[in-house]
């Protein structure tokens, strides 16, 4: 009796210490004091823009011509003013809204786009995936920066245009890495069994396909957000993207161009700001990638 | 060999009409009349019919891809809808600023990248390979544009040594290799470089550590080789791929140096689309796009031939 209790007790216990998957990749990436600070700046830049209202010390529109291009530190104006008298920090606060979306959004639909056109290329193999394979190849044959600029550009200046040609940009690259893993997963043994046992297409890429492919392409859809934010200012930086007078990192910085001779580190700040959020995008992807273990 | 590369050869083509059908279709994704630039927004229907007959937008759309095709074909890709030039002599002359422009660049990165990714790779886990990582994650994440302002805020607008714009003295746009010219170059080579920089050292500090870890270095080690012996052999192993990704990272600066272009009024291939964007000029864009996609896409196949060649262990199938 007593060795039954016990037993019993063994086997209450044991779950609990099983772990799974999601359990030691964020144990792995909590000891990464990189990839922690990068998800705090990251946190604190949407919290940034999540709360600009509260935040932002003045109305990141409202300029007074007789304080334009006020130095750092100016009373009342602790990041300067900018070429139209706006206050900087305000600003760059307020900034942090247009310029998020704007890297974020494209990767974010791409993702959803990219990895279903390389699932079911990958998962239906043979021709059909030559044919869809071949067709992203050609958009891969553009550098992407060229292929931003040349279908914002052909399509017209403007916000929802800009988001349009980075999503298409950025669709080849998920689609090509969701195929390639889709057709690894594919030839498994276990996909074969529960093939040989009867399952449906959709039930097989439900149950065995989704849960392999989705990680990886999700580390690498994360790396590309870093790229984005750049692609997505520099569209802006161009004069492709937001328009004045909307706060945008890659547009201040273009409107404050002309001003390197007179506030120079004020010119600067907006760049300041995509540099931060872009090299933390890279970090934390950098971590997630080591602490899920996945190979490029 | 041979027939993967009469193999890669071929996929070439079905690439090279691809990317062509892309930029013929750029115009025709463009809101409103292609001719909007040149005619007056009072002009009459007959007057649009006419001029719409004239550059051919009347015709069908395969027939107008053919015809286009096989005037690119003959080096004529139309004339700018701006300037009545044609767009091959404009074309032509920014190509050459550019591609000068990203060579010097993909030079300078590739020696530094690799510089840094050899160093890195070799001393794995030391304090020196996490400032190389440091120094390469800064590379691939700095927008380049904003390195540019930043330079020309130093070193022209501050201290005043560089000049902050243009190709050379006086705006010239003509290159000559002397000092007045190259003075300009500085800055916008310096910017360009970073982002093969990053990328060249990633590459070349996991080909490293990689080649390192395999037996046939033990092997040599074993054998009684000298470091510098052994250095040889990684070098020799690192090469190909190293190089590879250098011959990539030339074709993705041509086709993006446009923010780069902008910030130094570089008179290149940026500076043309610029120009070719904000005036509505459809045949010039298209131009423009159309030569740095096949500069894109054949470097990317000489890359792979040259790669086969100096590498026969790639078993290509």
């Amino acid at each position: 009796m007593a060795t039954l209790v016990g037993s019993a007790r063994e086997i209450e216990a044991a779950p609990a210490k099983a772990t799974g998957y999601w359990t030691g990749v964020w144990r792995r990436l909590r000891r990464d004091p990189v990839a922690i600070g990068a998800a705090i700046v990251i946190l604190l830049i949407v919290l940034m823009a999540a709360f600009a209202e509260y935040i932002a010390p003045a109305d990141p529109y409202r300029g007074v011509s007789l304080r334009r291009l006020r130095p750092i530190g100016t009373p009342g104006y602790p990041l300067g003013s900018d070429e139209l008298g706006r206050d900087m920090l305000s600003r760059l606060i307020y900034g942090a809204r247009l310029s998020l979306f704007m890297g974020v959004t494209p990767v974010f639909i791409a993702f959803f786009l990219g990895s279903s056109i390389g699932i079911f290329a990958g998962y239906v193999g043979g021709r059909l995936n030559t044919v869809i394979m071949r067709t992203i190849d050609v958009f891969y044959a553009f550098p992407s920066v060229l292929l931003a600029v040349a279908l914002s550009g052909a399509l017209g200046a403007g916000f929802g245009n800009a988001l349009l040609s980075l999503t298409v940009v950025f669709i080849p690259p998920i689609a090509r890495v969701a195929e390639a893993v889709t057709t690894q997963v594919r030839s498994r043994d276990y996909v074969e069994a529960a093939r040989a046992s009867g399952a449906g297409a959709l039930a097989i890429i439900r149950a065995h396909v989704l849960g392999n492919v989705l990680g990886p392409i999700f580390v690498y859809a994360t790396s590309l957000i870093s790229v984005s934010m750049i692609l997505a200012s520099g569209l802006s930086f161009l004069g492709l993207g937001t328009r004045p007078p909307e706060p945008e990192w890659g547009l201040m910085l273009n409107t404050l161009r002309t001003a390197i001779y007179v506030q120079p580190w004020v010119a600067a700040l907006p760049g300041t700001m995509i540099f931060v959020t872009s090299i933390s995008f890279n970090l934390l992807s950098d971590g997630l990638r080591s602490a899920m273990d996945v190979k490029q | 060999m041979l027939s993967y590369l009469a193999r890669r050869f071929v996929y070439t083509v079905p690439i090279l009409i691809g990317v062509s059908l892309v930029c013929f279709g750029l115009v025709h994704i463009a809101p409103g009349d292609p001719l909007v630039s040149v005619l007056p927004p009072d002009a009459s229907a007959d007057l649009q019919k006419v001029m719409l007959a004239i550059y051919g937008f009347d015709r069908p759309y395969a027939e107008q891809f053919a015809k286009w095709i096989w005037r690119a074909l003959n080096g004529d890709l139309g004339s700018s809808i701006a300037t009545g030039r044609p767009v091959t002599d404009e074309v032509i002359k920014a190509v050459g600023n550019t591609l000068r422009l990203a060579v010097v660049a993909t030079f300078i990165g590739f020696l530094l990248g690799s510089l840094f990714g050899f160093v890195a790779g070799y001393f794995r886990d030391t304090f020196v390979d996490k400032l190389a990582s440091a120094l390469s994650v800064l590379g691939v994440s700095v927008p380049h544009y904003w390195l540019g302002m930043v330079l020309v805020i130093i070193f022209a607008a501050q201290l005043g040594w560089l000049p902050p714009t243009g190709a050379g003295p006086g705006g010239s746009s003509d290159w000559e290799w002397d000092w007045a010219h190259i003075r300009h170059m500085v800055l916008p080579a310096i910017t360009m470089s970073v982002i093969p920089m990053g990328i060249v050292a990633r590459t070349v500090r996991a080909l490293v550590a990689d080649i390192l870890n395999q037996e046939f270095i033990v092997g040599l080690r074993a054998k009684g080789l000298t470091d510098v012996g052994v250095l040889l052999h990684v070098i020799k192993n690192a090469a190909p791929t190293a190089l590879a990704v250098m011959g990539l990272q030339l074709g993705y600066l041509l086709g993006g140096s446009i923010l780069i272009e902008t910030v130094f009024s570089w008179p290149g291939t940026g500076n043309l689309l610029n120009a070719a964007i904000f005036q509505r000029d459809l045949p010039l864009l298209q131009g423009t796009i159309l030569v740095l996609a096949l500069f894109f896409v054949f470097l990317n196949l000489a890359v792979d031939v040259l790669q086969t060649a100096l590498d026969p262990r790639i078993q290509r199938a």
